[in-house]
């Protein structure tokens, strides 16, 4: 057992951090979630690519550089600590692109991953409907079968960045007889500008529109862009929400960056004898370093070739509530700014109280853990 | 980067799970805590025969440490057992001893030490004043202010702790063998005092998966409204939120043993001491009535949660460590 990096991967880092140095913005963009800083972050995006720093985890031919585990947490450490904006194509990026990886053919390959790669195309997750939140294979959008392809009718609803992305991707209904609810489902991409398609921006609790709900009225999608077989949309799912809540939606260094800078706000404007809030600064640190080392507990383990299960139900509750727990320590610190709505902290803050909500409930993920890794009785929710 | 455990790491750790498992340890608790020490003698008998004690000594004097990981993962074992004695001082008074580098006091203790044949208590400065056990020790060993390393003779009466297997007492002030003075000695100290802490730490953990898996049990068994409590969201939850805690405690344990920094090792025994003592309140509070009674084994691990959680470091001095020894990260 060992904490240190093969020279190799100290290399690599030594490269990301001077890319990062010389091209990350001296200022932040504006808000990824408005028009004007979707568009800016779009462009960050498309110089990422450029240089191959967009998806460096993915291989060449997709405009990715190949590297391990080990080095994409590194590169994702020298990003986050470089200061630079956050990415406005990770749900492309974390979630559908997992997936395409999995069960796509070649030729989606092909032609989905490169504009994804390179910021031409943002993708949108259209998983919930009013309806189905946690309880997501009650859905009721329909796919119903047409000429070459399907016809998606119904709604959708709290769709990440659907209110300025190009396309979206999600499961539907496609045989409504079948016994169990999980069953007879596909997973489809579609595109957000295709005629039947209403795009209805929802604000967050800041009113930025970070999500949308849409309407879908005989929307048609050809047959290539259906994931896997017909019918298998819940198991291609699920092994993308396994992504979200794992490894990729949180890497470490978007933590220990934040600490870092939060242990900055306290030495710059903390008051040395408020001893509980010195405390929970500890705290966050204490945190931020868990879960980086939980983590690489966990990369070790998959290039030992083992996998992951239930166990992204523990890093998806400990993340979710360990963002919240550091905003709401340094908003504690900035006292009557903490107030001001375009404050360095106030937006990340707003961004944290989302994080056991989605992806899976907390409540979910810890009847998860509770029966799967506990081994504890199934019970009325 | 290989963060995970290897093979023998794994192997040692089970076979010392496996020696404690087959031993009977709450009766040689509950002896402990009346004063016979007998049967956990014979118990840190049967430990000395896995190497463990071994671990903290450097080869020279018999050992084959010092592999600070190794013990660390002994440890979690001693604790997931409820082993009673001064296990982590023993460890802490050989660190001590090697790292003063005084051949003759190495050579006339280590050994012992080494072999299990011999037990210590200490006390450092800067921490608690009350010598654990050392009513049951060999060796009484005392580090003062101005950094005095003394071999106690006698020992003090023995106070109550609130865990009764925990047997306290003020070692006499400034009397007993004087064996070494001088910045060095509050050099090796300090030293000493992090490895008392990394090893609780490791204690800790143990401590808190024991009241976990018991726990677990029990809500699986424990029927009511004509259900396993186990089945009800609000039992889950909590059981849930307890392996949370030690699982992510767990690596900073591991990184402590590694790299025994004081941030890394302070971090360990915080995260370490609230997952336990958080665990004991979810096992207190799922059990019931029948948790609160000191017939139940349970009750050993119960008590042990909180003195733990506060030996060699709080919660609130590993907090003050943390931020000390904070290196800012590179930009």
């Amino acid at each position: 057992m060992e904490l240190t990096h093969t020279a190799d991967v100290e290399a690599f880092r030594t490269e990301a951090r001077d890319w990062l140095r010389a091209h990350v913005p001296a200022r932040p963009l504006p808000s990824l979630e408005t028009a004007e800083g979707f568009a800016a972050h779009r462009e960050w995006e498309a110089r990422l690519h450029a240089d191959r720093w967009s998806v460096v985890s993915w291989p060449e031919e997709y405009g990715g550089r190949g590297v391990d585990l080990a080095r994409w947490l590194v590169f994702e450490e020298e990003y986050w600590a470089a200061g630079a904006p956050g990415r406005v194509s990770q749900n492309g990026i974390n979630l559908l692109a997992p997936t395409l990886f999995d069960h796509a053919n070649a030729e989606q390959r092909a032609r989905v991953l490169p504009s994804m790669a390179s910021g031409e195309v943002i993708w949108a997750q259209a998983w919930s409907e009013p309806g189905s939140g946690s309880d997501l294979a009650s859905l009721t959008s329909r796919a119903v079968r047409t000429e070459g392809g399907w016809l998606l009718s119904g709604q959708k609803t709290w769709s990440s960045r659907a209110a300025f992305a190009d396309r979206a991707f999600g499961i539907f209904r496609s045989d409504p007889d079948t016994p169990k609810p999980h069953q007879g489902l596909t997973y489809l991409m579609f595109d957000l500008r295709a005629p039947g398609v209403t795009v209805r921006p929802i604000g967050r609790l800041d009113g930025k529109p970070a999500f949308a709900e849409l309407f879908l009225d005989e929307v048609f999608v050809p047959d290539q862009d259906v994931i896997g077989e017909p019918g298998q949309g819940w198991r291609i799912a699920m092994s993308t929400t396994g992504n979200e809540r794992g490894l990729t939606l949180r890497s470490p260094g978007r933590f220990l960056a934040a600490a870092d800078r939060l242990v900055g706000l306290w030495h710059a404007q903390g008051d040395p004898s408020d001893g509980a809030l010195r405390d929970r600064v500890a705290d966050a640190v204490v945190g931020a370093r868990a879960y980086e080392l939980f983590t690489w507990a966990n990369a070790s383990r998959f290039a030992a070739g083992e996998t992951i299960g239930a166990e992204s139900s523990l890093n998806k509750v400990f993340w979710s509530q360990y963002d919240i727990a550091l905003h709401e320590t340094a908003l504690d610190l900035l006292g009557a700014d903490a107030e001001l709505a375009e404050g360095e902290w106030a937006e990340p803050w707003v961004f944290s109280l989302a994080g056991p909500i989605y992806a899976g409930t907390n409540e979910i993920q810890r009847d998860i853990i509770a029966e799967r890794l506990l081994g504890l009785p199934k019970g009325r929710r | 980067m290989r963060f995970l455990l290897t093979d023998e790491q794994s192997d040692f750790a089970r076979t010392v799970r496996s020696l404690l498992g087959s031993a009977r340890v709450p009766p040689a608790v509950r002896a402990w805590a009346d004063g016979d020490a007998g049967p956990g003698r014979a118990l840190w008998a049967r430990l000395a025969e896995t190497g463990l004690f071994a671990l903290a000594v450097p080869e020279a004097y018999e050992g084959v440490g010092p592999l600070p990981l190794e013990l660390s993962l002994g440890f979690v074992e001693l604790g997931r057992a409820g082993v009673p004695g001064p296990v982590v001082e023993s460890a802490a008074a050989a660190v001590l001893l090697t790292e003063l580098a005084d051949e003759a006091l190495a050579k006339r203790f280590l050994p012992g030490l080494a072999q299990g044949e011999a037990s210590a208590t200490l006390t450092l400065p800067g921490g608690s004043p009350y010598a654990l056990d050392a009513d049951a020790a060999t060796y009484c060993f005392t580090v003062s202010a101005a950094g005095e390393l003394r071999l106690a003779a006698g020992r003090g009466k023995v106070l109550g702790s609130t865990d009764p297997a925990r047997r306290l007492s003020l070692p006499p002030a400034g009397g007993g063998e004087l064996l070494a003075a001088g910045p060095a000695v509050a050099r090796a100290a300090e030293v000493a005092g992090r490895w008392a802490r990394l090893l609780t730490a490791a204690q800790c953990l143990g401590v808190g998966e024991a009241l976990l898996a018991r726990t677990v049990e029990y809500a699986k068994q424990r029927t009511q409204f004509g259900t396993p409590i186990g089945s009800f969201q609000a039992v889950k939850h909590r059981l849930a939120d307890t392996l949370l805690d030690l699982e992510f405690a767990r690596p900073l344990v591991w990184a402590a043993a590694l790299s025994p920094g004081p941030g890394e090792v302070a971090a360990a025994k915080l995260a370490a001491g609230e997952a336990s003592y958080r665990a004991a309140m979810t096992a207190l509070q799922l059990h019931g009535a029948v948790g609160y009674t000191e017939e139940l084994d349970l009750s050993l691990w119960l008590r042990k949660a909180r003195p733990l959680r506060d030996a060699w470091g709080t919660p609130s001095a590993c907090r003050a460590e943390v931020l000390r020894s904070l290196t800012p990260r590179r930009r």
